[in-house]
């Protein structure tokens, strides 16, 4: 099929007076994981939604693989798996009869559909623990067993709602990497909310940074940090020995290098990528011992403070 | 291709099973099976050995087993039409909140089915379980009742049991479907059990006083007001009720009101045919059957609005 598997065309949602989702637009393409970030509270939840045709857009359209999300429900939940952020599973039910049971709302019979459960539960690393109640289940084992409820009708389209909440920093990265291997292997376009930008940022191809229900930027992680932070200076961490006066002042006098301080053991300037070999030689011009000199690489948690600083600027 | 459930029968069957497994059923089940087993005994005892105490001439005796007591021991019809409603609330007050609690809603909805789906598999789930119910004890009580008399009822009779039994549902129903109605417009399931359970006990305690202190207050003579206390006490569901299964089971009474002698002047003292019986308490068929899809017409509507977001 032609054209990006998910398209969001001027989305407005308004609860009341208040707006959630801003004339949102949004296009992610086949085979993709795009990650959606923002504060909570930012309208990520609302997209999703209105995504699946659970929430009614006040204006705008949202198409998923062709399909109106809002007139057709039915076309797009039949290819897309959803996985809420507050999932939860019949507790009274083992792991492998709520698999079983969403399989069989898709219209899979029932023997295909143990079938599958149990190959699916499997791959997610709930084996055993398929056969007990849920209500046993910790956090991580939910979310495990929400990611194989999401896969059980094999969707094309998977949208997940804070997938890592509530789940240990371990656990976090082997949940990631399942859903990074399962999007792969199978060519799923991938969307995915999240706060938490670090953990993101490692799988997502592209991700979307909103802000009170407007998508502020999107793109690569780094083409971001890029657009945002290339011309700016970044902060230089040099570890010297001996640290002397006429070092400071020396690094001080250069044009290029700016606010140094002593700070213990290290020295702190500023100043363009391109100073870090002018740094180095005046340490070594003052006969002092240069152990290590870094600077800060900008990451998505930079990139999302000056967002959200914008952000609340504008309120 | 026959192996592919619909989905809809998917929804009502684990509706169903989630029923029939959870204490709050078992616990109400225990119960409404220990008192009228108690009631029934009672009353098959005595046919047993002076059916002559229990009415002179000893026509409709299967009637009798729902409709008479001996003892303290209430009868049948009394005992299903207070503890009925019990479970219809049992059944539907965290219909929906419980869902939405526990993140099962979204999930579920996400699926490719269409909305009404979860709140029409809600109301199928507990009317089945209901009806399974309501006919399971009607019948007992009438294999009881052949054990022991050693006589088969009457085909009128039979007929007025089964009619009896189909409206306990109807009514069982109408509080179920109150149940799942605040299950949708309260998030928290606590709430929304004591707010049905305030209008139960409304309805069937403190009405009917309500409408005899009104009575008393603005009329002086009693008679002239017993049609206005009449319409008043039929807004209330489980008055309602009570009228209708006990003019259904006691085919003596000709009458909703008082008759007067001047009416009653020439009339053979027998007893109704089973359809004058049913045009007697029509009304009241039409109007609980009214309230309980007026009921069920609000929780779809209520739902069908609602944001599926939790908070």
């Amino acid at each position: 099929m032609d054209g990006p598997t998910i398209r969001i065309q001027n989305l407005v949602k308004k609860y009341g007076s208040n707006t959630a989702v801003d004339h949102l637009n949004l296009e992610i393409n086949r085979g993709e994981i795009f990650g959606l970030l923002g504060p909570n509270g930012a309208g990520k939840t609302t997209i999703i939604l209105s995504l699946l045709g659970l929430s009614e857009p006040t204006s705008g359209t949202t198409i998923v693989k062709g399909f109106n999300a809002t007139s057709e429900p039915l076309k797009v939940k039949k290819v897309t798996g959803y996985l809420p952020d507050d999932v939860g599973f019949s507790g009274n039910s083992t792991g492998l009869e709520n698999l079983v049971y969403t399989a069989m709302l898709n219209k899979i019979p029932r023997r295909k559909a143990v079938e599958s459960a149990k190959e699916l539960l499997s791959l997610v690393g709930l084996e055993e623990a398929g056969q007990k109640k849920t209500k046993t289940y910790s956090k991580g084992m939910i979310q495990r067993l929400g990611l194989a409820d999401v896969m059980i009708k094999d969707p094309e389209i998977m949208i997940l709602d804070e997938p890592t909440i509530g789940i240990d920093p371990k656990g976090i990265i082997e949940f990631l990497e399942l859903i990074r291997n399962l999007s792969k292997e199978k060519g799923m376009t991938v969307l995915l909310s999240s706060h938490l930008l670090h953990q993101v940022q490692k799988i997502c191809d592209r991700v979307g940074i909103l802000v009170s229900g407007q998508l502020l930027a999107q793109g690569k992680v780094n083409e971001l940090a890029d657009e945002l932070f290339g011309q700016k200076d970044t902060a230089f961490t040099a570890e010297v020995s001996p640290i002397t006066d006429e070092l400071i002042q020396d690094l001080s006098q250069q044009e290029e290098i700016k606010e140094v301080q002593r700070n213990g053991e290290v020295i702190t300037m500023k100043g363009s990528r391109e100073v870090a070999p002018l740094i180095s030689k005046t340490i070594i011009r003052n006969n002092a011992n240069l152990y290590r000199l870094s600077y800060k690489e900008y990451g998505l948690d930079e990139i999302y403070q000056h967002y959200f600083e914008e952000g609340t600027a504008d309120v | 291709m026959s192996d592919i459930v619909k989905p809809f029968w998917v929804m009502v069957q684990k509706e169903i099973a989630d029923h029939v497994r959870s204490w709050r059923f078992i616990i109400l089940v225990a119960l409404i099976l220990l008192t009228t087993t108690g009631s029934i005994y009672t009353v098959l005892a005595v046919i047993q050995q002076h059916p002559a105490q229990l009415s002179a001439n000893s026509h409709f005796l299967y009637l009798k087993l729902f409709t008479k007591s001996t003892n303290n021991l209430p009868p049948f019809i009394t005992l299903i039409g207070f503890l009925g409603p019990l479970v219809g609330i049992a059944l539907g007050f965290d219909a929906v909140n419980s869902e939405r609690d526990n993140g099962t809603l979204s999930r579920i909805i996400s699926q490719p089915i269409p909305r009404d789906y979860f709140i029409n598999s809600k109301f199928m789930g507990a009317l089945t379980v209901i009806i399974a119910l309501v006919f399971a004890l009607g019948f007992l009580v009438l294999g009881l009742g052949i054990l022991y008399i050693g006589l088969p009822p009457a085909f009128s009779e039979f007929m007025r049991i089964v009619i009896f039994l189909a409206f306990t549902c109807i009514y069982i129903a109408f509080w179920l479907n109150l149940g799942i109605t605040f299950s949708i417009l309260f998030r928290q399931s606590s709430t929304s059990a004591l707010s049905t359970l305030a209008i139960w006990l409304f309805f069937t305690v403190f009405y009917s006083m309500l409408v005899k202190f009104l009575i008393n207050a603005f009329f002086y003579r009693q008679a002239a007001a017993r049609p206005l206390a009449q319409l008043l006490s039929r807004i209330s569901p489980s008055y309602l009720f009570n009228e209708l299964t006990t003019i259904l089971l006691t085919p003596s009474i000709r009458s909703l009101g008082g008759l007067s002698f001047r009416q009653m002047a020439g009339a053979i003292p027998s007893t109704l045919p089973i359809g004058q019986s049913l045009l007697l308490v029509w009304p009241d068929i039409t109007a609980l059957i009214a309230a309980t899809l007026v009921c069920f017409g609000i929780s779809y509507v209520l739902f069908m609005r609602q944001e599926i977001r939790a908070n």
